[in-house]
């Protein structure tokens, strides 16, 4: 190798495998990216703009489609439902998830076997715990059925057939599939502290409380945001989550953006509405996590 | 080298493949399941005994959505198939795509401008033209009867809906559900349409659903039909919202409901279940909707061939309007044949009432398309529409708001 590298310029095998072998390598990737991704985004930008409706059509229309789409009812209400199912998800995933790790932390039996069970629903598909959950939340199935049976007469729990809750059915649902996933993320983070700071804390007289308050939440900081982040996405693009428990209903009180778009993209013909909203999504997206990323980067970066 | 190779290899493949040989016919369906997918084999037989190949070309998956995305990059990348189930107003809207063959030389040999009601016929073609070909016609405003259940209550078969709201109270205070309802935006949509036949007429029907008339939408009409379908929505079950419409059949079948409105595909439940029409449950028109018909018809589309001739195409088409088939297809399926003067001996009593009532009302002008079936609305508007109708049976918005936007809806583009 050497030898070839010291030899004439022109074709060397050695450059070859430490300059071109690389980028060669990782071509294919960034050109997928970049069409796959970044130009689809364009695409979709470029047909947001159009009167597209059944089939794209690429004349410049202005910002017709936006005007249609501020003026729908409907996509506020989507709009509306994502934040509350948005931030109740993440923050109750997160508040399950890290009190099943601390519980899970303290050195108990059968530790491992308990890990598997929390973590199994990660492992279904949201359409499975959409369904399961359908059939659960349901009055005249589930939980309202069972405490009928059981005398309770007088039960009521109908969130998924009401309107006005049916929303936090899905968060309830959402939260029983993800809060397990969370809890592995934290666990391991807590198995990553160095124990030798709790001790010195114990020395010094803190009581355990103090200890998760003061030391082990915040040294969790990367933890939270790999979490946040991870759930955030989930947030935004569940979709078979809620078409297999609500289906959107009861009329639309569960619709979520990426249900609008999907419906008015592929099924009502309305290719350039779907295109704005998909925009919007997008946008929505990034004023969340962009402020959030930048500022824990930042500091990462100062150390 | 060799990759190249391959490249060049499975690009004359593909090129090939897009140049098929002529005689094969491809068609995208999405009936998968038993009965339907017995009635395609039916098909292909058929086919076959004229010479022609078959090609299947069935998407999986609800009432074609995802059919629809594969056929739309098939035709966008210039390959589509011979013919694509596409019904109602996406026919017009293909059409203007400027993709669709004309089967006028079929048409007019086998004179199916007399075959088929105009109506019917006007759905199929494009500016004058045969584009595509019907297979079935289903009726919407049915009523699904359980008169075991009426009986125990004391009750009659409503024709009105003042007695349906009686005989609805009735059943009620005997213990059973009224109405077994799945509440989705397209059963609350058949709900509504139904109503809105049996309240204003079929003349008001076409103006308002169908011409989409401002004047007739905004009409004192259309609220007392919002206000009916408020008091049919007092007499469904709580736990009706995300209910599919079968399992609202079935407790019509099981004896817990007494009634359900819903196109005729519900047959097939009863049938499944080894009920009798006649005795084991009744289908009736719904409430005030009996001279009148409103109808589902399911329809292939053809598309214009590069370099091929039209034979299988209109060998295709003559098929599935074939007396033989059309009878086989739809005593599978439901249905009845759309053909005007078919023998129906075969066929059971719901589908004989069905096919003299479409008869008569292609006479008496009652016959109409069904908007919650994709049949008269551009989809845009109709999904506006069935966005109104879905978010009135689940909040207490009043028939005077819900007017106003229907108004909006029907501007929807």
């Amino acid at each position: 190798m050497t030898a070839a590298r010291q030899g004439a310029p022109g074709f060397s095998l050695g450059r070859f495998a430490d300059v071109i072998l690389p980028k060669l390598v990782i071509t294919p990737t960034v050109i997928a990216c970049l069409v796959g991704f970044y130009g689809f985004i364009g695409w979709t930008a470029w047909l947001s703009f159009t009167e597209s409706r059944m089939l794209p059509k690429y004349e410049w229309a202005g910002l017709v489609q936006y005007q249609a789409l501020f003026a729908n009812e409907r996509w506020w209400a989507s709009m509306q439902n994502l934040a509350v199912f948005g931030l109740l998800f993440i923050f109750v995933s997160l508040a399950v998830g890290l009190i099943m790790a601390v519980l899970l932390d303290q050195k108990i039996r059968f530790e491992g076997a308990l890990r598997t069970i929390y973590l199994y629903p990660m492992a279904l598909s949201f359409i499975v715990t959409g369904t399961a959950w359908k059939w659960i939340l349901n009055p005249g199935l589930g939980i309202e059925k069972l405490a009928h049976d059981w005398g309770f007469s007088g039960f009521v729990f109908d969130w998924i057939v009401n309107p006005d809750y049916a929303i936090y059915t899905v968060v309830i649902a959402g939260v029983w599939q993800s809060s397990g996933f969370v809890m592995a993320l934290f666990l391991a983070g807590l198995r990553g502290i160095d124990d030798s700071i709790i001790k010195a804390a114990q020395v010094d007289g803190a009581s355990l409380p103090t200890i998760y308050a003061r030391i082990i939440v915040p040294s969790l900081r990367p933890v939270f945001l790999s979490a946040f982040m991870i759930l955030a996405h989930i947030a935004v693009k569940s979709f078979d989550l809620v078409m297999a428990l609500t289906g959107g209903g009861p009329g639309f009180a569960t619709d979520l953006p990426s249900i609008f778009m999907y419906q008015h993209s592929f099924t009502r013909g309305q290719l350039g509405l779907g295109a704005a909203s998909a925009m919007m999504m997008l946008f929505t997206a990034c004023a969340v996590v962009m402020p959030f990323l930048y500022s824990e980067l930042r500091r990462e970066r100062r150390g | 080298m060799k990759p190249r190779r391959l490249t060049l290899a499975l690009a004359a493949a593909c090129a090939f493949s897009l140049n098929a040989v002529a005689g094969e016919v491809e068609v995208l369906h999405w009936w998968t399941s038993g009965g339907e997918a017995k009635s395609v084999a039916e098909l292909k037989k058929m086919m076959s005994a004229k010479g022609h190949t078959w090609k299947d070309f069935a998407v999986a998956g609800g009432a074609g959505d995802n059919a629809m995305t594969v056929l739309k990059t098939r035709v966008v990348s210039g390959n589509p198939p011979t013919a694509a189930q596409v019904k109602g107003p996406a026919i017009q809207e293909w059409g203007g795509e400027g993709v669709l063959a004309w089967l006028d030389p079929v048409a007019n040999a086998e004179k199916w401008d007399s075959l088929l009601p105009p109506v019917v016929a006007n759905v199929m073609k494009y500016k004058g033209h045969y584009v595509a070909v019907p297979v079935n016609v289903h009726r919407v405003n049915w009523m699904w009867v359980n008169p075991e259940v009426f009986k125990k209550a004391g009750a009659k078969v409503p024709t009105t809906w003042a007695e349906f709201d009686e005989a609805a109270t009735k059943i009620e205070k005997a213990g059973f559900i009224a109405v077994a309802h799945g509440g989705q935006p397209w059963q609350d949509a058949t709900v509504f349409e139904s109503v809105a036949l049996g309240v204003g007429g079929a003349d008001y029907f076409k103006k308002a659903f169908i011409q989409l008339d401002p004047k007739a939408i905004d009409s004192p009409t259309t609220i007392k039909a919002f206000d009916t379908l408020r008091m049919v929505r007092k007499h469904i079950d709580k736990d009706a919202p995300g209910r599919d419409w079968n399992l609202a059949t079935a407790m019509v079948i099981n004896g817990k409901a007494a009634m359900q409105f819903m196109g005729d595909w519900a047959k097939g439940e009863f049938a499944a279940a080894g009920k009798k029409p006649g005795t084991d449950y009744l289908c009736v028109a719904a409430p005030g909707t009996d001279k009148a018909y409103t109808f589902n018809i399911d329809s292939f589309i053809v598309f214009a061939q590069k370099n091929k001739d039209q034979k299988a195409t209109n060998d295709f088409a003559s098929t599935v309007m074939s007396p033989a088939f059309q009878e086989v297809f739809n005593q599978n399926k439901g249905s009845i044949p759309v053909r005007l003067g078919h023998d129906m001996s075969k066929f059971d009593d719901c589908a004989k009432k069905s096919a003299a009532d479409f008869v008569a009302s292609n006479k008496s002008g009652g016959l109409v398309p069904s908007f919650a079936h994709q049949m008269a609305m551009p989809p845009a508007v109709q999904g506006a529409t069935q966005d109104v109708i879905a978010s009135f049976m689940n909040s207490n918005m009043t028939s005077q708001e819900a007017v106003k936007k229907l108004l909006a809806a029907a501007k929807a583009k």
